[in-house]
């Protein structure tokens, strides 16, 4: 596998940044109740994950280092602000399901996670190439999750009814379990055990 | 290029305050340019929700169309007559917070469990002619989990629903949340609201409604599984086109042409 290759799909399986980082996992949980959101939520973390890698590694040889988390956060924030405002003006009812969670990516763990660990270190092309397979990781998971909850929670993905749902004469009850935040929290336990389990054969 | 120090106290300054500028400059500059956009989208939103409870969208062919023959009107609820208040300076959670402009409701009075009850209304009447053609009176009361807010748009007689919108609920997916369910609404077309007497009739049942009932044109399928739900739809029902709601406004429009 060529270098560029292994900088882009590392993150996508091997260094997965939710299933084996364990960075990001909040707003994984809050945002993919339904598929079409989840879409949307992971374009922007892959734009403002890329893009703030290729900022960061720009100006990392005049960054100071004491203030180079400040530095980072204004980048990273100030692309946050653009994705949000963006999504307001061109996809008005998403932004609105996603309410809170866009502004959040500038607390995502992905984002700082990686411009710490690696824009700090490399130029800028490979440094954007880094983000954007880490959010292309994001969104593999996020996909997935999506895509399982919105089947089980109300039968449909992307609103297209796949089971037939009781109330339009179907046989498919819609429940909350999958949908609801709280209940979906185990699969944070899940994760959880499986973290543990690796931590203790790397010993 | 010369080997800077970046960790000298000069290198600081002109890092972090160019960055700064540089950044806010170019935030500024996008979010003035999407700014219109975005307005235009909140307002587009809000009028989709109340051209759509009657249904409008699809007589007029777009929101826009439609919106273009309703009249937005402020009414002073307990008088039930219009009010000189301009409708674009109106703002629901902003009048449920100004002493005065609300009144807290007693347990007997608080059919819908909204507590507080404001005193003037925004309503819209789309017109025909001359004529009434659809009056969207704004309703709300306690579900499940909280409030449903919606539309609730009512024919010319002014006694016959053309449709029922919410559009900012807490209800369960799949069971209370069903009221967003296309042929849930399509029930309430053609409902009736008063009975002779005067009476507010209209309400949601448990069950099916049977064709033979008497009630037939004032009864409502209920949602199974969603009994709570249902029942608050009623309340909002019997509470905002009672004496306490737009009833006034309604006697009034019928005795009078707007």
């Amino acid at each position: 596998m060529s270098k560029y290759s292994e900088i882009l799909f590392r993150p996508v399986f091997k260094e997965n940044p939710i299933a084996l980082q364990m960075l990001g996992i909040c707003s994984a949980l809050a945002v993919t109740s339904k598929l079409y959101p989840t879409l949307i939520m992971c374009v922007a973390l892959t734009v403002t994950v890329s893009l703030s890698n290729f900022f960061i590694s720009m100006i990392r040889n005049i960054t100071p280092s004491n203030i180079r988390i400040i530095v980072q956060m204004t980048i990273i924030s100030s692309l946050v602000i653009l994705v949000d405002q963006a999504l307001k003006a061109y996809d008005y009812e998403t932004s609105k399901t996603l309410s809170v969670f866009v502004g959040l990516i500038i607390t995502n763990c992905i984002v700082m996670g990686r411009a710490e660990a690696f824009a700090m270190q490399n130029p800028p092309g490979v440094s954007f190439l880094d983000g954007f397979g880490n959010g292309l990781g994001y969104s593999v998971i996020l996909i997935i999750l999506g895509t399982i909850r919105e089947l089980f929670g109300t039968g449909t993905i992307l609103e297209y009814e796949v089971f037939p749902l009781v109330q339009n004469g179907g046989w498919y009850v819609p429940n909350n379990f999958f949908s609801s935040t709280s209940s979906f929290l185990h699969f944070n336990w899940f994760n959880n055990m499986g973290f543990k389990g690796m931590a203790k054969r790397s010993d | 290029m010369p080997k800077i120090n970046k960790d000298s106290t000069l290198n600081i300054t002109f890092v972090g305050i160019g960055l700064c500028l540089l950044c806010s400059a170019i935030i500024s500059f996008i979010a003035i340019q999407l700014r219109p956009v975005q307005d235009s989208n909140i307002v587009l939103d809000m009028q989709k929700k109340i051209v759509s409870s009657a249904g409008l969208e699809k007589v007029y062919g777009s929101v826009e169309n439609a919106m273009s023959n309703i009249k937005t009107l402020i009414i002073d609820l307990d008088k039930g007559e219009i009010v000189d208040i301009n409708p674009d300076s109106y703002e629901l959670a902003k009048e449920l917070r100004e002493d005065g402009k609300y009144k807290f409701l007693t347990a007997e009075e608080d059919v819908a469990s909204i507590k507080k009850r404001e005193k003037y209304s925004k309503i819209y009447i789309e017109y025909k002619g001359n004529e009434i053609n659809t009056l969207i009176l704004p309703v709300r009361g306690y579900g499940l989990w909280g409030i449903l807010y919606g539309y609730l748009a009512i024919e010319g007689d002014l006694n016959t629903v053309a449709g029922l919108e919410f559009y900012e609920h807490k209800e369960t997916p799949g069971l209370g949340a069903e009221i967003d369910n296309p042929k849930w609404k399509a029930l309430w077309k053609g409902k009736k609201i008063y009975q002779d007497n005067g009476e507010v009739s209209l309400k949601v049942i448990k069950g099916s409604v049977l064709e033979t009932s008497d009630n037939f044109s004032y009864e409502i399928d209920g949602l199974s599984g969603a009994t709570l739900t249902c029942n608050g739809v009623s309340n909002l029902i019997a509470y905002w086109m009672g004496n306490d709601g737009f009833l006034n406004f309604i006697n009034n429009l019928q005795k009078i042409d707007v």
